[in-house]
Formats: C-alpha cells, sequence, structure tokens
C-alpha cells in the first residue's frame, strides 16, 4: 500500500495551485465590473456583452477556428501516415532524415520555423493569408500527431492484424477494419492536440499571415502589448471554458468506453 | 496460401511506399526546403525591393544567371553578427536564461512528478489530467494572465502590501524575473509529465527490496530512483531548453525593453527593420547553437521507439 507522505502530498499540492491560480484568477477578473484590473468593482458580465459587439473580434475567432479545423485534419492525416511509416515502414533509406523532419518540429524555436515557412512562400509567391497559415500549422502540428499515433501503434498487439492477413484480409481493408479502429483514440486525441496547437499559435501565424487573415492570437496579442483590457480576459475565459469542455467530455467518453469494453 | 500472399506483395509494397511518400514530401517541401531558403537569404543582402533582398535566383538566365547569382552571395550577415555586440549579448542572455530556467524547471517539476507518481493508483489519472489540462488552454492566455498578476497595481503587489512584506509596490513586470516566471509556469507540463511516465513505470520491488537490506530511504532514492528517472529527466531538461533559448512571447510580454532574447531580436530584425537578410543569419546561428540539443533529442526518440518495438516483438 503507498502511503502519501506530507512532503509528496505539498509539492503536488503546490505544483498545481501554481499551474491553476493565474487561470482561475483570470477568470475571476473577467467578470470585474470595473475597467482598472486593481480595483474590485463587483460582478458584471459587461465585458462579455462587450465582445458581442466586437465584429473585428469575431472575424478573428471565425478564421482561427477555420485554420484550426482545417490543418488539424490535415496533419492528423499526414502526421497518422508519418507514425505508420516510422512504426511499420521498416528500414528505408534516409529513415534517420524522415524520423528527423517529424520529431524537430517539436522542439524547434517557433521564430525559426515561421521565418522559413514565409521565405518559403515568398519565394513560391504565393499570397499570403488563410492559407498559408494553414499550410504552416498542418506542418507545424503533424509531428505532434505522429508522436501520439506511434506511442498507440506500438502499443498494441500485432497479432491481431497478422490473424486478419492470414485468414486473406488485404492490407488495406486490414487497415480500415483492424488497425483503424485500434488506434483511433490516439487519432482523435492527436486531432485536439492539432486544433488547440493551432488555435493557439502566435509566432508562426504572424510572420506566415496576410492581409485580412488576422488569428485571434495576432489580436489578442496585439491589444495585449498594449496593456490589461478586461474584454481579453472575458475571450480568455471563454476560450479556457470551450477547452476545459472539450476535454473533460473526451475524457469522459474515452473512460465510460473503456469501462464498457472491459 | 503462398501464392495468394505473393499476389499481395505488389500493391502492398507501393502501398507502403505511398504511405512512406506523402508525408515524407509534405515535410521535405515544407520543412527541409525552407531551411535551405533561409540558409541562402542568410548569404543575401537587404534590398529596397520586393522580396527585399538581392541577389534573386532567377532560373531563366540559365549558367549565366547561376553564376551572377553564387557572386551576389557574401558573408557579410555573419560579420555583422559577430561584430555588433548587440547579437553576441542577446545570444548569451537566451542560453543562460535557458539554462537557469530549466534548471529551476527541473527543480520544481521533479517534486512534482514524483508526487504524482506515489500518490495512489487511482489518484494518478486525475493527476496527470490536472497537469496536462493547463497545456491545452492558450500559450498566450496564460502569459498574458502573468501580466494580470504581476502589474504595479496587480494582485501579487496588493498581497505584498496587505501582508505588510513591501511598503512600496515593487516593479514585477518588464523584470528578468517576470520572465523565469513565464518560462517556469509555461512550460512545468513539460518538464514534469516526462519524469513522472519513468517514475511512474518504476518497479516498486526495487525500493522494497532497498529497504529490506537496511538503505535508509534518501540513499534509495539517490541510488535506485534518480538514476532510473535520468531517461525522463533528460527527456523534460532537453523539451524545455531548446524551445525556451528561441522563446518569443514570454520575454516580449514579461521582459524589459533593453535586453532581448534572441527570439526578440529575430523578430525586430524581421518586423521592424524588415532586414530579412539579417534576421535569416540570426536564424541559422541559432539553429547551428541548438542543433546538437536537437539530434541528442532525435535520437533518443528514436531509441524509445526502437525499444519499444523490440518489447512488442518478443
Amino acid at each position: 500500500m503507498r502511503k502519501a507522505s506530507w512532503f509528496n502530498v505539498v509539492s503536488v499540492a503546490l505544483g498545481l495551485a501554481f499551474l491553476y491560480l493565474p487561470i482561475v484568477i483570470l477568470v475571476i477578473y473577467s467578470f470585474n465590473a470595473s475597467r482598472l484590473v486593481g480595483i474590485w468593482g463587483g460582478w458584471s458580465t459587461r465585458w462579455y456583452a462587450a465582445l458581442v459587439n466586437d465584429q473585428g473580434m469575431l472575424d478573428s475567432a471565425r478564421i482561427s477556428l477555420s485554420i484550426a479545423a482545417l490543418s488539424a485534419t490535415a496533419a492528423t492525416v499526414l502526421g497518422t501516415l508519418g507514425a505508420i511509416a516510422l512504426v511499420r515502414g521498416g528500414a528505408f533509406r534516409t529513415r534517420m532524415l524522415f524520423s528527423g523532419m517529424i520529431y524537430a518540429p517539436l522542439v524547434m524555436p517557433e521564430v525559426i520555423t515561421g521565418l522559413s515557412l514565409l521565405l518559403l512562400f515568398v519565394a513560391l509567391d504565393v499570397d499570403r493569408g488563410f492559407w498559408t497559415i494553414a499550410v504552416a500549422h498542418t506542418t507545424l502540428t503533424m509531428g505532434f500527431v505522429a508522436v501520439v499515433v506511434q506511442a498507440r501503434l506500438l502499443d498494441f498487439d500485432t497479432g491481431l492484424e497478422e490473424a486478419a492477413m492470414d485468414l486473406g484480409c488485404p492490407p488495406l481493408r486490414t487497415f480500415f477494419t483492424v488497425t483503424l479502429p485500434l488506434i483511433a483514440p490516439a487519432i482523435v486525441s492527436g486531432w485536439m492536440l492539432a486544433f488547440t496547437l493551432s488555435l493557439d499559435d502566435l509566432v508562426i501565424a504572424s510572420f506566415t499571415t496576410g492581409p485580412g487573415a488576422t488569428t485571434l492570437p495576432i489580436r489578442i496579442y496585439s491589444e495585449v502589448r498594449l496593456g490589461v483590457k478586461p474584454e481579453i480576459n472575458a475571450v480568455c475565459t471563454i476560450m479556457i471554458g470551450l477547452v476545459a469542455v472539450a476535454v473533460v467530455g473526451a475524457s469522459l467518453l474515452a473512460k465510460r468506453r473503456m469501462a464498457s469494453s472491459e | 496460401m503462398t501464392v495468394a500472399r505473393n499476389s499481395r506483395k505488389t500493391p502492398n509494397a507501393r502501398g507502403r511506399r505511398l504511405v512512406i511518400l506523402v508525408p515524407y514530401v509534405w515535410l521535405a517541401v515544407f520543412f527541409l526546403v525552407p531551411f535551405l531558403i533561409v540558409l541562402k537569404i542568410s548569404l543575401s543582402q537587404t534590398a529596397i525591393a520586393q522580396p527585399p533582398y538581392t541577389p534573386v535566383l532567377d532560373l531563366a538566365g540559365g549558367m549565366a544567371g547561376l553564376r551572377e547569382f553564387i557572386d551576389g552571395l557574401s558573408l557579410g550577415n555573419y560579420v555583422l553578427l559577430a561584430s555588433d555586440p548587440i547579437y553576441l549579448i542577446s545570444y548569451a542572455r537566451s542560453v543562460s536564461i535557458a539554462v537557469l530556467s530549466t534548471a529551476l524547471l527541473l527543480l520544481i517539476g521533479y517534486p512534482l512528478a514524483y508526487g504524482m507518481a506515489r500518490a495512489p493508483r487511482s489518484w494518478q489519472a486525475i493527476l496527470f489530467m490536472l497537469v496536462v489540462l493547463p497545456f491545452w488552454t492558450s500559450f498566450l492566455i496564460r502569459i498574458y494572465a502573468w501580466v494580470n498578476i504581476l502589474q504595479r497595481d496587480g494582485l501579487f503587489n496588493q498581497m505584498l502590501l496587505a501582508l505588510r512584506i513591501v511598503d512600496e509596490p515593487p516593479a514585477w513586470l518588464a523584470t528578468d524575473t517576470a520572465i523565469y516566471i513565464g518560462i517556469v509556469y509555461s512550460y512545468l507540463p513539460f518538464m514534469a509529465l516526462p519524469i513522472y511516465a519513468t517514475l511512474e513505470k518504476l518497479p516498486e520491488s526495487l525500493l522494497e527490496a532497498a529497504a529490506d537490506l537496511g538503505c535508509p530511504r534518501w540513499m534509495a532514492f539517490w541510488l535506485v530512483t534518480l538514476p532510473l528517472s535520468l531517461p525522463g529527466v533528460i527527456a523534460g531538461c532537453l523539451l524545455c531548453f531548446i524551445p525556451i533559448v528561441g522563446e518569443f512571447v514570454i520575454p516580449d510580454l514579461l521582459g524589459g525593453s533593453e535586453a532581448m532574447m534572441i527570439g526578440q531580436t529575430l523578430w525586430v530584425e524581421f518586423f521592424s527593420n524588415r532586414d530579412w537578410p539579417a534576421a535569416s543569419a540570426v536564424a541559422v546561428v541559432l539553429l547551428g547553437l541548438l542543433v546538437v540539443p536537437i539530434v541528442i533529442y532525435q535520437h533518443r526518440q528514436m531509441r524509445q521507439l526502437e525499444g519499444g518495438r523490440l518489447e512488442g516483438d518478443h
């Protein structure tokens, strides 16, 4: 039986408090009636009401969500293929280069990735905006999907696939009827991860954006640079709320599925 | 059976090649080639033109065009980087901030991971989710949350004043302290989770054996737990150190304006000075600084992959 020592309890509690307090404070301040951060003017939803009429902010939110959905979907397809290539592809020439290109974007400083992609788009002479950001985000996030899916691929029993193949199931059908359902949870979490990363990205989007494609982080950033604004607190609270609902919902769903399969 | 297998072989091999080729080509075009372009432009000169650099490679010019292009390249930007102390200071500052904050992260992240791994099994999934959850919320928002707290009339100073720790509210924003707080705050999950992953797999029987043989708990930690968790520690440190060196958002929103990290320098060269070749040279040197840790990181990822496969095959 494990006993929870004081040291362990305290370090976990402090760590979690450190992670959550700033977010909690931000959420509370978004309901502050006063414009000044230092003064509590009572509870109010006026900043949320102001948001509804902020057309620029709404446009940015729409652009960001579209880019995130598009690039997450593309990154999920590419990343899943990449993971399969790494785990099941066997030895092929330049495999080191391939794995390097999959893993490197995970840690590469965003300023480098952003600058290099922009220079590519300039060299190709394409109009920058929605599509260039989507391509940049796909490239950035497919490595994350690949890592998540790869972990799942390494985890499960290849005997199931072999059994299907031995019974005469063609490879493609084996993939869709056996492999895909088994790695589906990883693919879903990979997609969610890619979606969040895209929604979150400021640096790469700033480099690859063009006229008319101001994403939510770019807009938030340009407002935040001028100081704290209560409207921004409200935007952030909405985003935090959406993410919390999505993540908790997904994990509850996963739990129920696991419980029913047992 | 054999016949059936053979007849499948060709489409199978073709399918496999396609599975590799699609992500491969995508990454080559959008990840590898752009670096070569950065390298090329770092050897160019600034020009008031569109695009704002010369020479521009004109493939229509044939061999003569190519020669003219190569003659136009110069190492001028790198000479500038080496001669202007602004750049050297920027690089040194970035690396030293990254080293110190990685050490701080380890100091805070290890006990957190250790506490999680020692928690009752039923709690672990919940604790894991609680540590991951902030990572899902926007990075920018989390940094911005600290602007709220650390500004002059923010909550932190109000608390210090109320507790009579200070008489005058000190400035926290635009200081290095704020940068360290922001970095440690945003990167904590990246440090804690890899360590947790190794600690969680650590068999308890090893520690029980050590205790049975009369080894004190702190010594068992030093001799058993710490060495076995080293892969997680190294993974966590690399996952933090590499991106921190090139960090832009945190020093820009929380730090002061007198000293810049290299990510900011690159940003200013690009967006304010519109000096694309200089920005490219800054990026190339930054990549040169980070190439060793990145290769180590990739190597470890690959080894983990091979290790996983061996385990799966047994």
